[in-house]
């Protein structure tokens, strides 16, 4: 039974998974002891509302990330739109069904801009989205003026949304599982979606299989701003009171997310419920200060460290796999009578 | 027909330096051209632009931008970032300003606060080198950790009691003239980075790791230590424009520098310099960094929103890529994939 | 109107930029009175409201009116437009400091160069500035969240917390000094300060912060945001966790974003001031300094038009007025 290389990354997306929940766990019942109101369901549902909508962005973001690639411009993309669906409710231009599907697509126009500049003029995703990082927050700060959309401003329908729930389960939270579930089965089950892999862990053997690297790095530029704008859709049904400015820095929450969810920053490996899962982390570190009364001056700091030993764990982790992987498929080779691998 | 064939085949070969030398000949060409050009255009927009205290001016909020890109340069020629710089400014401006309100004298503070910065510089390295972490994410990791490490240091205060003397070496001039002190020091260190880069074997060696990493390593480069030593450097040179940032604005606050590395890295993409590595110079940087300056500074004097000053600068960025990028392919005659 | 608001922008620039080339070079007399406001941050809509204001007083004045500032609210970011000022030799900057001694120096030299400077909104540091124009009484602001907790709060007792701006700005630290200072007076014995968190303006950390109020002091009966993205951000919550009745909340803010609030009872009395007559008497005030009716020192008075008289204070400041403290009968006559 030789581990094939080939399922490693299946095998360290795991891994990372089950030790984000177990240390979402250690780290609940520490906060518990000192807090129990912690976890109460009410507590629980709010911080698992405001990390729903970081770990949408956060799936686009991951799948970014596994072709080698980064996508810097996602909060501007969630403020632009967030401003723009608002806007168009407030002039009662578009009822709340077609204004949520306009969002989605203005993310999904915004991240096709970034895919074009990163395959068709082969900008560096690095430049190219810190390019429009500028333009699109530029442009929000055009569309707004010095105006702010208000709560009253907003249909009811709208605001609701942060609030509806299924089963005493908050509605952002079904929406962020459905999308990770989606995405992870895209990019674990389906042709297309295995070749997101490929091209990140290996481009130039995925363009010898035939893999037409550029349309798949194209592709999730355009789902990186779908996700984008979705999160923009919701970001404005949860904060109500919206201006040109909403979501600006949110690309750092977005991108620690992603890291500390186990996506390799060099492509390839890693799996976008982890993605998923280090949002929700991060938020419960959030919440978790503010209720052990720890001095919100350290949340940066501590940020900063997680960020750095979450990636730090990773590379110790693939050296450790890859030794016994390579370790096993020696001894696997000298045994008397083994065949090929 | 085999003339063109061998002509190709050679240019092939001596292809990328060839290439690179007169692109990057040419990309400093067109830098000075931009400049000359914003400076007219500059002057038509408005009366005042083309006066010495209007240039003093742009030049001395322009030069914490210029001094970080000058390490940021090497850094990512030698195929690296240092996402940091704005937050090892931050928290040199929060110490610096903890411990003069402490009673500590300058002349101790601000060497404790550059040894500071160069620890910082020293963390990155040793991340990025012996544990062989990306330095996208290492340096992620540690703006935050810095920016966060500022704030429980200084916390909500703001630091404005420093002397006069401290305050004019930011804000003031060399006396005489309108050039701003801080001009000084970017000259001092460009000069010195710029000899050190294109001049000598250390530079070559940025290069070498930069272009291929591993071929550096088999030809004896000391690649760890290199890197390291580059990191280092970033970080004292970041606590140095915290010090300076400090002392313009005469104010030492845990969140001095905020998007300052937004602005360097601007600055040194725009300068010519391959962000994958391995190639670029260091005159490009100096240019780009007057020229991104001007710009602004002749954009704000046309009263120029700044939300367009936003989008004008990203478009800028995206364009440094693109224009080379579309001049290659020009000429390869469309190219082979 | 996407489309359209693009349309005029390109327009606008389009012009600005034909006027610029074709005026520039001869463009050498300016206005007699051309001042700038230079806020904390453009895009704001409290901004743009005082600039409302001082558009209207530019009228009435025929003086020239313009705005210009940075996308985020630090010092650093407003230097370099202090200096442009400078250079453009405007008669007059009004300043919105949001870094009250980082920004002392330039405007020093504004000052030495014969422009005026007028602090409005947040006071640049002493010596900096001309005439300070306090949108209220920081003592009165302070009292009146005060009297407004003890309003909302049943019987004026329980445990209050506030949830400020950013920690290092300078009014809601001074309001909430008053406020401490006020809650050790006798009539307001039942009211515990339990906690003050910031929200740094930002959406995201307000909510977390006032989630956080919520999880840890769950016998909080009253939550004092003076800022107004805070209070907004504490009503949201309030509203999606159902706390809204058992939580008061209060503070300040403007009557356009917290309509909806105040008329389903979440807020039931919040305060701020006319921002448009801040603007508009800030632009006086700069008029008259440019004239010379005026030199700014304490003890001068004068008057303005639908406003009053006002009367220069210690550390030539003048007051705008009293806080209008706003209610379900009355908010909607504003519309701001």
């Amino acid at each position: 039974m030789t581990t094939s290389l080939r399922s490693l990354p299946t095998l360290l997306a795991r891994q990372r998974e089950w030790s984000l929940l177990g240390l979402m766990l250690v780290l609940s019942l520490a906060v518990w002891l000192k807090a129990p109101q912690f976890l109460s369901p009410a507590n629980l549902s709010q911080v698992a509302i405001l990390a729903a909508i970081i770990a949408v962005a956060a799936v686009g973001e991951a799948l970014v990330v596994l072709t080698r690639n980064v996508d810097l411009s996602v909060d501007a993309t969630i403020g632009l739109v967030a401003y723009a669906v608002a806007d168009l409710l407030k002039l009662h231009t578009l009822d709340v069904p077609a204004a949520i599907v306009f969002g989605i697509g203005l993310g999904l126009l915004l991240g096709i801009v970034n895919g074009a500049l990163v395959t068709l003029c082969r900008v560096p995703s690095i430049v190219a989205t810190l390019g429009t990082l500028s333009v699109y927050r530029g442009c929000a700060y055009l569309l707004a003026g010095g105006s702010q959309i208000s709560l009253s401003d907003l249909p009811p329908a709208y605001v609701a949304l942060a609030r509806a729930g299924l089963l005493g389960v908050p509605l952002y939270v079904l929406l962020a599982a459905a999308v990770t579930l989606v995405a992870g089965l895209w990019v674990g089950r389906t042709r297309f979606g295995r070749q997101v892999y490929a091209v990140g862990s290996n481009p130039e053997a995925a363009a010898v299989l035939g893999i037409r690297s550029r349309l798949v790095v194209f592709v999730v530029f355009g789902i990186s701003g779908t996700l984008a704008g979705l999160a923009g859709v919701l970001w404005g049904a949860k904060y109500g009171t919206i201006t040109a400015a909403a979501a600006d820095g949110a690309v750092l929450q977005v991108v620690a997310a992603v890291v500390v969810g186990g996506v390799n920053i060099f492509g390839g490996s890693g799996s976008v419920v982890g993605a998923a899962l280090g949002a929700l982390f991060l938020g419960l570190i959030a919440n978790g200060l503010v209720l052990v009364r720890l001095s919100q001056f350290w949340l940066q700091a501590i940020y900063g460290a997680v960020i750095l030993v979450a990636v730090a764990a990773d590379a110790v982790i693939v050296r450790r796999m890859l030794r016994a992987a390579s370790e096993r498929r020696r001894a696997a080779q000298s045994a008397p009578g083994a065949g090929r691998a | 027909m085999s003339a063109p064939v061998t002509h190709q085949a050679r240019s092939a070969d001596a292809g990328p330096r060839r290439l690179e030398l007169s692109l990057l000949g040419r990309w400093e060409v067109l830098l000075g051209v931009v400049l000359l050009g914003l400076v007219i255009v500059g002057a038509r927009l408005s009366p005042v632009f083309a006066t010495a205290q209007n240039f003093s001016n742009l030049t001395a909020a322009a030069m914490e931008v210029g001094i970080m890109a000058l390490p940021m340069t090497l850094i990512i020629i030698a195929g690296e970032i240092d996402l940091s710089v704005e937050s090892t400014v931050g928290l040199s401006s929060a110490v610096l300003g903890w411990l003069w309100a402490a009673g500590v004298s300058l002349w101790l503070a601000v060497p404790a606060v550059l040894l500071l910065g160069a620890a910082g510089g020293l963390l990155n390295g040793l991340l990025v080198t012996r544990a062989g972490l990306p330095s996208l994410v290492v340096t992620l990791g540690t703006l935050a950790l810095l920016r966060g490490l500022a704030s429980v240091v200084l916390g909500p205060r703001a630091i404005s009691t420093f002397p006069t003397e401290f305050t004019a070496f930011g804000f003031g001039t060399l006396p005489g003239t309108p050039l701003p002190w801080s001009l000084l020091v970017f000259a001092l260190l460009g000069l010195v980075l710029g000899v050190l880069l294109h001049a000598t074997w250390l530079g070559r060696q940025v290069f070498a790791v930069g272009k291929n990493q591993s071929a550096a390593r088999y030809a004896g480069v000391r690649v760890r230590r290199l890197k390291t030593v580059l990191f280092v450097l970033s970080g004292t040179v970041a606590a140095l424009a915290g010090v300076i940032l400090t002392a313009r604005l005469s104010s030492a606050r845990a969140d001095a520098g905020q998007g300052l590395t937004l602005a360097v890295v601007t600055a040194v993409l725009l300068g010519g310099v391959d962000i994958f590595g391995g190639s670029g110079t260091l005159l490009g940087v100096v240019l780009a960094v007057f020229a991104l300056a001007m710009l602004q500074n002749a954009l704000r004097l046309a009263d120029v929103s700044t939300q367009l000053q936003s989008i004008a600068v990203g478009l800028l960025l995206i364009g440094s890529v693109v224009v080379p990028n579309v001049v290659i392919r020009f000429r390869r005659g469309g190219g082979t994939r | 109107m996407l489309t359209r608001r693009y349309l005029h922008v390109g327009l606008a620039l389009a012009m600005a930029a034909s006027v610029g080339l074709l005026g520039a070079p001869g463009a050498s007399a300016q206005a007699s009175l051309n001042v700038a406001f230079l806020p904390k941050q453009v895009n704001n809509p409290y901004f743009d409201t005082a600039a409302q204001g001082g558009m209207k007083a530019a009228g009435e004045l025929g003086g020239q009116f313009k705005q210009v500032g940075p996308s985020e609210a630090t010092g650093a970011a407003q230097v370099p437009f202090i200096q442009d000022l400078t250079t453009q030799k405007v008669s007059a900057i009004a300043v919105s400091a949001a870094d009250p001694d980082a920004i002392a120096p330039s405007l020093k030299a504004a000052r030495a160069a014969g422009i005026k400077v007028v602090g409005y909104d947040s006071s640049p540091a002493q010596g900096a500035y001309d005439v300070f124009v306090n949108q209220a009484d920081t003592q009165g602001i302070g009292q009146s969240l005060v009297q407004m907790a003890c309003d909302e709060a049943p019987t004026c007792s329980g445990d209050i917390a506030i949830l400020s701006a950013t920690s290092t700005a300078t009014n809601q630290n001074a309001w909430i000094d008053v406020m401490k200072q006020t809650l050790q007076q006798s009539q307001y014995s039942g009211l515990h300060l339990v906690d003050v968190v910031y929200g740094n303006d930002d959406d995201q950390t307000s909510q977390q912060q006032a989630q956080g109020l919520l999880q840890s002091h769950p016998g909080l009966q009253v939550i004092v945001s003076p800022t107004t993205v805070g209070i907004a951000a504490a009503a949201k919550v309030l509203e999606d966790t159902g706390s809204a009745g058992s939580v008061q909340l209060t503070g300040l803010g403007t009557p356009n974003s917290l309509r909806a609030y105040v008329k389903d009872g979440t807020i039931k009395e919040f305060a701020l001031w006319n921002v448009q007559n801040l603007g508009y008497l800030t632009y006086y005030v700069a008029a008259k300094l440019v004239s010379g009716d005026i030199k700014g020192t304490p003890g001068e008075s004068f008057s303005v038009p639908t406003l009053g008289d006002y009367t220069i204070g210690d550390n030539s400041t003048i007051v705008l007025g009293p806080p209008q403290v706003f209610t379900a009968d009355n908010i909607d006559q504003f519309n701001f």
